[in-house]
């Protein structure tokens, strides 16, 4: 006999605080993709919820914090990271994972996110990097490439970017990777990895704000994002990071 | 409770104040630090460094004042009784945080060893620069406690003080010491652990069921959870409802800072230490906490000697200010004398200023070295004063 289909049940939703349902993100953000891979990840690896803490920066991934079923913590902006290292060196039992984004993590948060990194400690970070600052309007970001127009670069940006698993390795990371919300089961893949190894993990997310970044560079929808990530994307395992 | 005889150095002691500090905190149950080196406080967690892991704890160096910050915090969430110590300019850095720990009423302690400023300023000479951004520092509507040593002895003692406050409150409590008092070197009395009194973390007895992590139950401080005890709550700077849930609301904004705020003023009588001395028939009365309170001893037994009827008030706590005390004293005194290392002095600017200011004496001084018991005067003071000294050399 066949099992009934309930299609009513979402498997994750044991994870989200439903309470604080709707969300804020807009239609077409990766945010919550990424919380979507991130929750079957955990199903998937089977850990111990109880022992896992979860902790964010400030801006649209910072909310997630709000959003997990998990002792969490929605902490100022850019100080995820050390925030996350007290936690860990108070309680060494706990599994501890920030989850943040680009600019929190990158640009007012970068000096933590080096120096967690040199000292290689035990954190799991997952990076959704939209190339912008989303929630304050669409601002340049240092993850923001080249000639990309936002709010503060009205006539394209000309900064270079960071490339942030390059830059984490290069700090002293044991394990980087970079994925993209239209790679939803192959991201619940690097998140198990990352909980399999000790020391400080870094998982960058690449995602759309279809609201301010690709509406204001003319890269279509949500849908349309997907197509360019699904054509540009080449998925390199084990991809050497100092070339 | 007693403290954990562990962290408790029993004896007598020849140290300074930064040392007797570390030693407040070991003795408070405090198991974790972070902080970033500074002048002149840095001894304080240099020797927490070398004492703390025979203890069972751990002191991380972080990369900046901000994250010191708020690596405390994190460790107080995940269990531990937790501070950082700094110096003026890292203390600016701090601010962001001492708000994040207001608002998510995280119990910890900012020891505070102050220099002279602005920017860099005078990073081993002595300032009481920091005693308004110890409260005003960070923005928006909140209390903090601060507490303002005048020994070495002081520093391990109130140290204590500033954990048990800290806990029993649920805020961030400042330790507003000076480069002289850190740096100063006597006598220290550690007693034994069993008279050594300390609050415990006010942990939630709640089941995971019933806990809301900001319900006050009446008695306007809420009660704790750590990280991996099951509980899975959510903890956020944002305005927040009793679920600890971000809700921005006009009515949850005003409910929320008005409790951050009654906690503390309600109970300030009980929370104001000081000490005075021939208050009842004083014609002047010397304000003074800290380095100056030891000065201003000096200058006030030289006066008494001139037969000048001089009071003294040493604030110990900075924050909650007494201004019941202050503005009592203001509707019978001639003068006050207000010594302090800065020039707008903090105690007048936070006493119902009108009432104090036009009966203060001149006496100014600056940051950069200790004052000295002969610039203390009021007009008559100074007059006796040089009587006095004609007639004793």
């Amino acid at each position: 006999m066949l099992n009934v289909i309930d299609d009513t049940v979402n498997p994750v939703e044991p994870f989200l605080r439903t309470d604080r349902m709707p969300h804020i993100w807009c239609p077409g953000c990766g945010i919550g993709t990424t919380v979507n891979s991130f929750a079957r990840a955990l199903i998937d690896s089977k850990i111990d919820l109880e022992s896992l803490a979860l902790v964010s920066g400030i801006g649209c991934t910072g909310r997630v914090a709000g959003y997990v079923k998990l002792d969490s913590f929605h902490t100022t902006h850019g100080r995820a990271i050390p925030f996350a290292t007290g936690l860990k060196l108070a309680n060494p039992k706990l599994n501890v994972v920030v989850y943040s984004g680009d600019g929190d993590l990158s640009a007012i948060g970068g000096d933590h996110l080096i120096h967690a990194a040199r000292r290689n400690i035990d954190l799991k970070v997952i990076c959704v990097n939209n190339l912008i600052y989303a929630m304050t309007g669409g601002q340049t970001a240092p993850t923001t490439p080249g000639h990309a127009t936002t709010s503060t670069n009205p006539y394209g940006t000309f900064e270079p970017a960071f490339n942030l698993p390059h830059l984490v390795e290069a700090a002293g990371a044991v394990y980087v990777a970079r994925w993209t919300t239209f790679h939803v089961r192959q991201l619940a893949r690097p998140v198990n990895e990352a909980f399999q190894k000790k020391g400080f993990s870094f998982i960058e997310v690449i995602s759309p704000c279809p609201t301010l970044y690709q509406h204001r560079n003319k890269m279509g929808d949500g849908l349309d994002t997907m197509k360019y990530y699904k054509e540009k994307s080449k998925v390199k395992n084990g991809a050497p990071t100092d070339a | 409770m007693k403290a954990d005889p562990d962290g408790v150095l029993t004896g007598t002691h020849f140290i300074d104040g930064d040392h007797a500090s570390c030693e407040g905190a070991l003795a408070a149950g405090a198991r974790f630090a972070a902080g970033y080196p500074i002048t002149p406080s840095t001894e304080v967690v240099e020797r927490f460094a070398a004492r703390v892991p025979t203890v069972g704890g751990c002191f991380i160096q972080m990369e900046d004042e901000l994250a010191a910050s708020i690596a405390l915090q994190g460790g107080v969430w995940g269990g531990a009784k937790a501070f950082t110590v700094t110096s003026g300019p890292g203390f600016s850095l701090m601010m962001e945080h001492i708000g994040y720990a207001a608002m998510t009423e995280t119990p910890c302690v900012f020891v505070d060893v102050q220099r002279g400023g602005p920017s860099t300023g005078l990073p081993t000479l002595p300032a009481q620069a920091d005693m308004m951004q110890a409260r005003w520092g960070s923005h928006g509507d909140y209390e903090i406690i601060a507490l303002c040593p005048n020994s070495p002895q002081e520093c391990f003692d109130l140290t204590i003080k500033a954990f048990n406050l800290a806990e029993e409150f649920r805020v961030p409590v400042m330790f507003m010491m000076d480069e002289v008092v850190g740096h100063m070197t006597e006598k220290v009395v550690i007693p034994p652990a069993d008279q050594i009194e300390v609050v415990p973390r006010k942990h939630t007895r709640k089941s995971v069921e019933e806990y809301l992590p900001y319900a006050t139950n009446g008695d306007m401080v809420p009660e704790m959870a750590h990280a991996g005890e099951g509980y899975k709550f959510h903890i956020t700077g944002l305005t927040h409802d009793e679920r600890g849930h971000p809700n921005m609301t006009p009515q949850t904004q005003d409910k929320l800072l008005k409790r951050l705020q009654n906690k503390i003023r309600t109970a300030t009588d009980r929370i104001c230490l000081f000490e005075q001395d021939g208050l009842e028939n004083a014609d002047v009365v010397v304000v003074s906490y800290g380095i100056t309170s030891r000065v201003a001893q000096r200058a006030i037994d030289m006066a008494h000697e001139c037969g000048l009827k001089v009071g003294k008030l040493r604030l110990i706590t900075a924050w909650p200010f007494p201004d019941k005390k202050i503005v009592e004293l203001a509707a019978r005194v001639k003068a006050f004398v207000v010594p302090e290392l800065n020039l707008d002095r903090w105690c007048v600017k936070s006493s119902a200023p009108r009432r104090v200011s036009r009966k203060l004496s001149p006496c100014r001084t600056q940051a950069a070295e200790s004052i000295t018991p002969r610039r203390f005067s009021t007009p008559s003071w100074r007059q006796a004063d040089a009587e006095c000294y004609r007639r004793h050399g």
